[in-house]
């Protein structure tokens, strides 16, 4: 499904992605870890197109398409979802009207008709109650004033709405209890099919005791030191990140 | 890859004016110049009583005592105005022989309407909304009123709602006595002006008790080049009465500048409410700033007796220069004013906008919401004025003036003043300015929502609060007309 090969990417001309191959095949859920300024989060904002990269070389591709010289409004047309490590607020604009507006135009995007206001409502409603989130939840201020832990229910609650088949997960665990973080694991796991893949971006162990990936990258100055399977995860977490620069 | 450089192309590309187009419709002008001959010619053409000639007259003769001395203070720039190069009257030639319905109305004037989208027709206000919302049409085609609808439904509530030219000959007392109490003759230049030379305008009387049960609407608009507009509105709302008046305007483009003077005044009685809404969507000339309406209004409303009540809503989108402070002067006790606002210049458009609200009577208070957006090379000032007096006890003022910048070659100023000369009173002021951020925006594209209708829907949310304050389906039409305004954003 995607397909990053040979990927250079730099900010002000410092190198923060070096010569990248990464791979997430259909139905996978693959896990990046690394310690803090490792490049995570260029990697996903470059896969969603956020503007103030400069990419050196290499090309990602996503369904055997290169997505380089995409806008970011297209790739989200085509199944590219990434769920903000600091989700954005919107004063004035109620959440659920968010919500129609992005979910309308992709559907317009793809020329199918808005959707029904009262499936539309049906279903956030359900969502929402499935995250343990009240009904008000809808009619507030797009992330104005939530908490941390509402927030990042917010993506996911988004990310359920909006059926991507690509899930960037930017480090969607950080700053949840625990009783956030099983919520929001679940949904994850849920959403989780053969059809649909993630990559989940990660300092910690907690989230994937949850959501178990089929692989997982140690990422350290811009480039994987290390890959494995879930049992990965328990070796990092015993000897920490320096064992692996 | 996108930068915010690409939002400010796409407000600078943004002044493509839906609405420009002009109907062919033959005028009837008065000669270019302004004299006291003009000023006679003005009155005989609308068949004007002697007292009101009178009127103009003594105003004119103010005029010309104040010789050019025009307001310096706002922060505009524009070209001198040549009073001499502006025909001071013109009506459409069917006037002679006033139609008698609509369907006797010039075809070519309801097209115009048609290509505005302004529901004139009586039918199409009557179709699906029968029993909701009623809205009654006193349009304005360029200075004289060629169609009013619901009359009589209004009449049997006793509620007067006419031209200002048909109050003159209807109900000459109550024009005489309200005519220049709220805006005086020599009170600025243009009120002034306004006073020799007004074409035409509304009339609105609401008698004691009375609750008006529909919205009160007048679309204005521009049409012959070179013709200056000088409405003239009175609102006079009686004891415990209630109106709510809509104001909407869209002028053809023109090259040449087209000045606007209108006055505007309002006077609400013992505890009666006047809520007036204004949508304004002159042509704001072009990508250089070329063409485009002059706006210098003077709209100002008095809280006359106690519990009374005015609330102005203006959004504001429209022309090249614009000079307005809806005031409100609270003379009552108890009595409230409120001012919301929403502002947007872009491209080349000037705007110096702004309240003033005079306490005077003890108890008063009163409310400003000031939302401004300058996009392109758009300079934007709020100019406010809060003026307690010392009589006016436990008086309270809360102001927001927040500002929101698009792009890195705009301005956002505010000015506000503040006199305070009574210790018991509680005045609060709030300012904020803010630019779009490249964050919100990402966060919008990436949730697969396109740069035109990311703008649209936070400069939305930017501006809500004053949008809930307006009628309903006038703020679905000011929603609608800050996305147009903000079309072709993107790059």
């Amino acid at each position: 499904m995607l397909k990053i090969s040979n990927l250079s990417v730099s900010v002000e001309n410092k190198l923060i992605i070096n010569n990248l191959d990464l791979e997430i095949d259909e139905g996978k859920k693959v896990a990046v870890m690394g310690p803090n300024g490792s490049g995570k989060s260029t990697l996903s904002n470059v896969i969603s197109g956020k503007p103030g990269y400069d990419i050196k070389e290499g090309s990602i591709e996503f369904e055997d398409t290169d997505i380089l010289k995409v806008d970011p409004e297209e790739r989200a047309t085509m199944g590219i979802f990434m769920a903000f490590q600091y989700p954005v607020e919107i004063p004035g604009i109620a959440n659920s009207s968010f919500l129609r507006t992005a979910i309308n135009s992709i559907r317009k995007k793809n020329n199918i008709d808005p959707v029904n206001t009262r499936i539309f409502l049906e279903e956030i409603n359900q969502i929402a109650s499935k995250l343990g989130l009240d009904k008000s939840f809808l009619s507030r201020d797009m992330n104005a004033g939530f908490s941390g832990g509402e927030k990042k229910k917010n993506e996911i609650l988004q990310l359920l709405l909006l059926k991507p088949k690509l899930c960037v997960l930017d480090e969607i665990d950080s700053g949840l209890d625990i009783d956030s973080l099983k919520v929001i694991s679940k949904g994850i796991s849920e959403y989780s099919n053969k059809k649909n893949s993630m990559l989940i971006i990660t300092h910690y162990q907690r989230l994937l005791d949850h959501v178990i990936p089929d692989e997982v990258h140690i990422f350290n100055n811009g480039k994987i030191v290390e890959s494995g399977d879930h049992n990965l995860v328990k070796i990092l977490e015993e000897k920490g990140y320096k064992e692996f620069s | 890859m996108r930068t915010s450089d690409d939002t400010t192309k796409l407000v600078e590309e943004a002044s493509r004016y839906k609405y420009g187009f002009t109907t062919n419709i033959e005028q009837d002008l008065a000669p270019k110049g302004l004299n006291k001959d003009i000023v006679r010619f003005i009155s005989q053409k609308k068949n004007e009583p002697k007292w009101l000639l009178e009127w103009r007259l003594k105003a004119f003769e103010t005029l010309e005592k104040r010789k050019d001395n025009l307001p310096t203070w706002a922060n505009l720039k524009y070209d001198k105005i040549d009073f001499q190069d502006i025909h001071y009257y013109a009506a459409p030639k069917s006037e002679d022989d006033k139609p008698k319905s609509l369907d006797e109305v010039d075809p070519e004037l309801l097209r115009a309407y048609d290509k505005l989208g302004i529901p004139l027709k009586e039918q199409e206000f009557l179709a699906g909304v029968k029993n909701s919302h009623k809205v009654a049409v006193d349009a304005v085609f360029d200075s004289v009123s060629v169609a009013t609808t619901f009359k009589s439904e209004l009449s049997k509530l006793g509620i007067i709602f006419c031209s200002f030219s048909e109050a003159v000959a209807t109900h000459p007392d109550l024009v005489k006595k309200y005519l220049g109490t709220v805006v005086p003759v020599n009170d600025n230049y243009f009120s002034t002006l306004n006073s020799a030379v007004f074409s035409d305008g509304s009339f609105v009387y609401i008698p004691p008790g009375v609750r008006c049960p529909m919205e009160l609407s007048t679309y204005f608009r521009i049409n012959a080049a070179n013709t200056g507009q000088f409405e003239r509105t009175l609102i006079i709302a009686d004891k415990n009465s209630y109106v709510s008046y809509l104001e909407g305007c869209t002028a053809p483009m023109r090259d040449e500048n087209q000045l606007h003077a209108a006055v505007v005044e309002l006077v609400a009685l013992e505890n009666a409410e006047i809520k007036y809404s204004t949508v304004q969507n002159w042509y704001p000339g072009d990508k250089n700033g070329k063409g485009g309406i002059y706006n210098f209004v003077t709209k100002r409303g008095i809280c006359q007796e106690a519990h009374s009540k005015i609330s102005w809503t203006q959004v504001e989108t429209g022309s090249a220069v614009t000079w307005k402070y809806p005031s409100v002067i609270l003379k009552g006790d108890y009595s409230s004013g409120e001012f919301y606002s929403v502002a947007l210049s872009h491209n080349c458009q000037q705007a110096d906008t702004g309240t003033k609200m005079i306490h005077i009577g003890k108890n008063t208070s009163s409310r400003i919401v000031s939302k401004g957006i300058s996009a392109g090379r758009g300079q934007q000032t709020y100019r406010g004025l809060v003026s307690i007096l010392p009589k006016a006890d436990n008086t309270k003022n809360f102001t927001q003036c927040d500002s929101l910048l698009i792009g890195n070659d705009c301005g956002a100023h505010t000015v506000p003043y503040i006199d305070v000369r009574n210790k018991s009173s509680d005045v609060a002021h709030e300012a904020s300015t803010s630019k779009i951020s490249e964050e919100q925006l990402f966060f919008c594209l990436q949730r697969g929502i396109t740069e035109e209708d990311a703008t649209a829907l936070i400069v939305n949310g930017f501006c809500r609060e004053v949008f809930k304050s307006l009628p309903m389906e006038f703020a679905v039409e000011a929603k609608k007309l800050l996305e147009l305004s903000l079309e072709g954003a993107v790059g």
